[in-house]
């Protein structure tokens, strides 16, 4: 009993002794990104002289909601153990981003349905993805890779010539702003706090955790290994697809290189957010933070006048050092 | 058996298919047309396989090849030392994230992601258009009529050796497997495992260096973004020799052979007439169906 307390007792006393601010940022590994974050936001605004600071925070709180929406995703993924990743994001974004724009076909009345049919494109994706992972046994890495070659095919002939506008609507409600704050936004803030309550509430929230930390462990405690993982990258080409139709009606239809960029960037998003790559340990509002970091980077980067060549430049080492420096928290 | 067999039949196959469908490719000079573009990426691919071989995985290996392409492009005709010293930085950069991330148990993944950003930053502050010249030598250099055989099936049979000779019968290849293996018992038997790290990224660098030399030359011009598909294809072209993810599995001569059916496939894609619209997806199948195949001899051959 003893001897239990104590073991118990040491972390506590270790962390006691450890300076306050460390104490402060063991527990949450998302406050790094955040300060990160208004740091560049910061710098950004001091060397616009002060001009525009609360413009530049909506516009990045806009195409935040971007990249969050899709980075809660892959942190769901990345959560579920060591090797998982979906690396079929920018496929899922291109292709669901012309199946909404289709469906929607301009007219008001079929915004729902087009929506709809976006986030059943990122669903099947996500089936199919988990379907080559499990009946292949090929790492996951792998078999996203290879569906994302495939559906990208797809987009490609679907997308091909699509000169489909947004029907005024979903233009409008992509550019509405509540009390200054842009409805995407709201809109992903919503998201952010479901996965959240997911994640903390639900078995299935609870299961991404505990498979991600020691999957054999959980599946002799008796959870459903292989249903939490196929959730896991269901939901997340699911938020891709969703993202990808919203993408189209925020930039007045779609592109087939509209996901693109989201590839390198949700994966950074969600270490730099403090998410552990091993899995298990995920951090839902460090994805915001790291979201908005990103983008005031590139913000900062641009207002010193920095070319793409110095800007990727910096922004490559800048991941680095804020990995490095996080590796220094006391939880390892 | 047949399993490591499994990527020499893959492109047994697809040569057939190749011959059968345009019986003129089987020549000197048919071949060396449908391999060429092999050539780099069998280095790009030895270069992945050694941090895969560390049970790591380099996101930045196609930037690299595309940086280094960029400095034999603009620096080397002009101020060849200059571009020998961004090189040997180049290879000190990845040695020193090898070193980064074995000291602070860093995820490569993430770190190699970081990294792709600064190579690719880098080439495009070198050349910001696409352009540049290849140094006269390395054009007539890559396109050199070896004889006897084509180049690339030399190149192979040379890059093969090589990596076989460094992975599996060297000392420095057992003690690279044991870091992927069992990086526990390699730390145990006293081995600066920091110093073995960086030493492996090093040499993944040099593979890279001769990557993108030889793209360059071949190419003559570069880009910034000349080689960025090749993280990709590399990844799949040494899993498809064989390679696994984690533990040290790797397979240098199946390494190679991959890099040369991943090249196969595309160009058998043009041969075929299919529409460059589904090449792409096509590619992919291809990669489904070999993998398919090797769950399938896995599971029904019961050597695991």
């Amino acid at each position: 009993m003893s001897a239990a307390n104590e073991r118990i007792a040491t972390p506590a006393t270790k962390t006691a002794a450890a300076p306050r601010w460390k104490r402060l940022a063991g527990n949450r590994p998302w406050l790094g990104s955040c300060v990160a974050a208004v740091l560049a936001w910061a710098a950004t605004v001091w060397s616009g002289h002060g001009q525009g600071s609360g413009d530049l925070l909506t516009a990045a709180l806009a195409f935040s909601a971007f990249t969050v929406l899709v980075s809660l995703g892959q942190m769901l993924v990345i959560s579920v153990g060591p090797g998982n990743a979906d690396l079929s994001i920018p496929s899922t974004i291109a292709l669901s981003g012309a199946a909404a724009m289709i469906v929607m076909d301009g007219s008001n009345a079929m915004l729902v349905p087009g929506l709809l049919a976006a986030t059943a494109v990122g669903v099947g994706v996500g089936l199919f993805n988990f379907g080559l992972i499990r009946l292949l046994r090929i790492p996951p890495i792998i078999a996203t890779l290879a569906a994302s070659l495939i559906v990208m095919s797809v987009a490609i002939n679907v997308g091909r010539g699509l000169k489909v506008k947004p029907p005024a609507l979903f233009s409008d409600l992509m550019a509405q702003r509540v009390l200054g704050i842009p409805l995407v936004a709201i809109g992903a803030l919503v998201v952010t706090v479901l996965v959240a309550l997911m994640l903390e509430r639900t078995v299935l929230g609870r299961s991404i955790a505990a498979v991600g930390q020691n999957r054999r462990a959980a599946q002799l405690a008796g959870l459903k290994v292989e249903r939490t993982r196929l959730m896991a990258y269901v939901i997340c080409a699911g938020l891709a697809g969703l993202t990808g139709a919203l993408i189209a009606g925020f930039s007045g239809g779609n592109s087939l290189d509209q996901g693109q960029e989201y590839l390198l960037m949700t994966i950074a998003v969600v270490v730099i957010g403090g998410t552990a790559v091993a899995g298990g340990r995920p951090s839902v509002p460090g994805i915001w933070g790291a979201a908005m970091f990103m983008f005031l980077l590139v913000a900062l980067l641009n207002a010193v006048g920095a070319g793409p060549g110095l800007r990727m430049l910096l922004t490559g080492v800048i991941i680095i050092a804020v990995i490095v420096l996080a590796s220094a928290r006391p939880t390892r | 058996m047949l399993h490591a067999l499994l990527p020499a039949v893959a492109l047994a196959l697809l040569l057939a298919a190749v011959f059968l469908k345009q019986p003129r490719a089987m020549s000197y000079f048919g071949i060396n047309l449908l391999l060429n573009l092999a050539i780099p990426v069998m280095f790009a691919t030895l270069a992945q396989m050694m941090i895969l071989a560390v049970s790591d995985l380099d996101l930045s290996i196609g930037p690299f090849v595309s940086l280094v392409a960029c400095i034999g492009a603009t620096l080397m005709p002009e101020q060849p030392v200059l571009a020998v010293l961004a090189l040997i930085a180049a290879v000190g950069v990845y040695a020193l994230a090898g070193a980064v991330i074995q000291a602070r148990q860093l995820p490569s993944i993430v770190v190699t992601l970081g990294l792709s950003f600064v190579w690719l930053g880098c080439a495009v502050l070198l050349l910001p258009t696409p352009g540049g010249t290849a140094p006269e030598w390395l054009r007539s250099a890559m396109s050199w009529r070896t004889p006897l055989l084509p180049m690339p099936i030399w190149m192979a049979i040379a890059t093969a050796i090589v990596g076989h000779l460094l992975i599996t019968r060297s000392a420095f290849g057992t003690l690279v497997r044991g870091l992927g293996g069992n990086p526990g018992a390699i730390a145990r038997a006293g081995w600066n495992m920091v110093r073995v790290r960086a030493g492996v990224y090093a040499i993944a660098g040099v593979f890279g260096v001769c990557s993108g030399l030889m793209l360059v030359g071949q190419a003559t011009s570069a880009d910034a973004n000349i080689a960025s598909r090749y993280t990709l294809v590399a990844i799949a072209a040494a899993i498809l020799g064989g390679a696994e993810f984690a533990g040290g599995k790797v397979a240098p001569v199946g390494a190679v052979i991959g890099a040369l059916t991943v090249t196969l496939a595309a160009s058998f894609l043009t041969f075929l007439n299919i529409a460059p619209d589904w090449q792409v997806g096509m590619q992919g199948l291809i990669l489904v169906a070999v993998l398919a195949l090797r769950a399938a001899i896995d599971l029904f051959g019961g050597k695991r």
